[in-house]
């Protein structure tokens, strides 16, 4: 069996260097930030993990329907396709910043890419 | 099986289920979402009984530590107790053995530490009106150090508990306290990280506690603590910080009044601003911040910017007024 893409990123161990790297991006900028102020950081960590792990190809048991149902009150709040594009801008950033080969980048960046139209509630 | 302990009822487990599981299968509200271990949502406290290792990825070490735990993840091996996070579960009476006035309204309230009362320096209770009302204090005492549990309580005019401990209680007093809980503790094992601690207010009280525990454990990195309030008067352990900083010299103390009338010695500004400006890169820091809530969101939020792992950003759950 070959090796998954989560077990070729790193597992658990990349996600963990990953996630503050990418929610710091994420509060930076500030074409996105607004919709991940949260009074409660260490949440909002968690789901960046989670996120995260999805991207990565983890383990997971997220459906179409948790990302629409999570994302709701955001796309009532005007989350659009050019927000959903600068996340995928601070993953990949987040990638390149640990190394990660560029294959491997891509193959993440599609399995965040295939979650769009659930979380933009399409 | 296991049997699992939960808000007063037991309930028995099968062959390798979770703690998450056993409990929705008995139709009981508990948070959940990836069920996977990784989003936290389903995060618990054991009480009793030692949660698996498996259950305790991922979480910061001053939670597993306090023996929080993924309900998801956790298949238990013995019977446990179980309680949702920031809920605590014990009650114990004790007794006033002193209240001292440090301002007009800040008091010091030290009670008899009950007998087998466990704590961690920085954590927190609550702190039971005779007609039921509770409160959230944090410990400003050690356990291994002081005899008592202390506390820094501000009277608020249309506080009930407040007003109650501050105007009322006298020593031989008896109340109610809950157990401690919270994460906002000093963690030995990194003796030389530098240590950055911001209060406002009576949020100084836990930071205090962290603080003479990283001096007790002979901590050797750098201690930044800042303390801010609008007046002077609010600076109301000045004198015992100073001293302490004057025996340490790896300990600073940097008073901070944002208000108006700064006397020499103390910088001009809020707490976290001043705080922030001084140590623009926090890279490998450990951070503690207690205060009113708009300070500690902005101080983590800057902290986190500054580069500080979100692992390493400890504060306390509950309001302060």
């Amino acid at each position: 069996m070959s090796e998954s893409l989560y077990d070729k990123i790193g597992g658990e161990a990349a996600v963990n260097a990953a996630v503050d790297i990418f929610y710091r991006k994420v509060l930076a900028d500030d074409r996105i930030n607004q919709f991940f102020e949260s009074v409660d950081m260490d949440k909002q960590a968690a789901k960046q993990k989670a996120f995260l792990t999805v991207a990565f190809g983890g383990p997971n048991s997220y459906t179409g329907k948790d990302m629409r149902d999570g994302h709701a009150h955001l796309v009532a709040r005007g989350l659009n396709d050019s927000h959903f594009d600068a996340v995928m801008e601070a993953l990949g950033g987040t990638l390149k910043e640990l190394n990660v080969p560029d294959e491997l980048i891509a193959e993440a960046a599609a399995i965040a890419e295939s979650t769009r139209n659930d979380v933009l509630g399409r | 099986m296991p049997e699992i302990g939960f808000e007063g009822k037991r309930y028995p487990s099968q062959a390798g289920e979770s703690v998450l599981d056993c409990l929705l299968r008995h139709e009981l509200e508990v948070p959940n979402s990836c069920r996977n271990g990784i989003c936290q949502t389903c995060l618990m406290r054991a009480v009793t009984g030692t949660p698996p290792e498996a259950a305790q990825k991922g979480l910061k070490p001053a939670l597993a530590q306090q023996g929080y735990f993924l309900a998801c993840s956790c298949v238990p091996t013995e019977n446990m107790e179980v309680a949702l996070p920031n809920t605590a579960v014990f009650r114990r009476d004790t007794v006033v053995t002193d209240v001292h006035h440090f301002t007009s309204n800040i008091v010091r309230l030290r009670l008899a530490r009950p007998e087998g009362f466990d704590y961690c320096a920085g954590q927190f209770l609550t702190l039971f009106h005779p007609d039921g009302h509770g409160r959230s204090y944090s410990l400003a005492s050690l356990p291994e150090q002081d005899r008592d549990l202390e506390f820094h309580v501000r009277r608020y005019p249309n506080g009930k508990v407040s007003s109650w401990i501050a105007g009322q209680l006298q020593v031989g007093d008896t109340l109610s306290v809950s157990e401690a809980i919270g994460e906002c503790v000093y963690l030995p094992g990194t003796p030389d990280q530098p240590l950055l601690l911001i209060a406002t207010g009576t949020g100084l009280a836990p930071l205090y506690g962290v603080l003479r525990e990283a001096l007790r454990r002979g901590h050797t990195g750098m201690i930044k603590l800042y303390h801010g309030s609008r007046t002077q008067e609010g600076l109301y352990l000045h004198k015992e910080l100073h001293q302490l900083a004057q025996s340490y010299p790896n300990l600073s103390y940097i008073p901070c009044i944002s208000g108006a009338d700064l006397p020499d010695g103390v910088e001009p500004g809020r707490a976290n601003e001043v705080a922030m400006k001084q140590n623009p890169d926090l890279k490998g820091w450990r951070i503690y911040i207690c205060g009113v809530p708009d300070m500690v969101y902005a101080a983590k939020r800057a902290a986190f910017l500054a580069g500080a792992s979100m692992q390493a950003i400890h504060s306390d759950p509950f309001v302060y007024h």
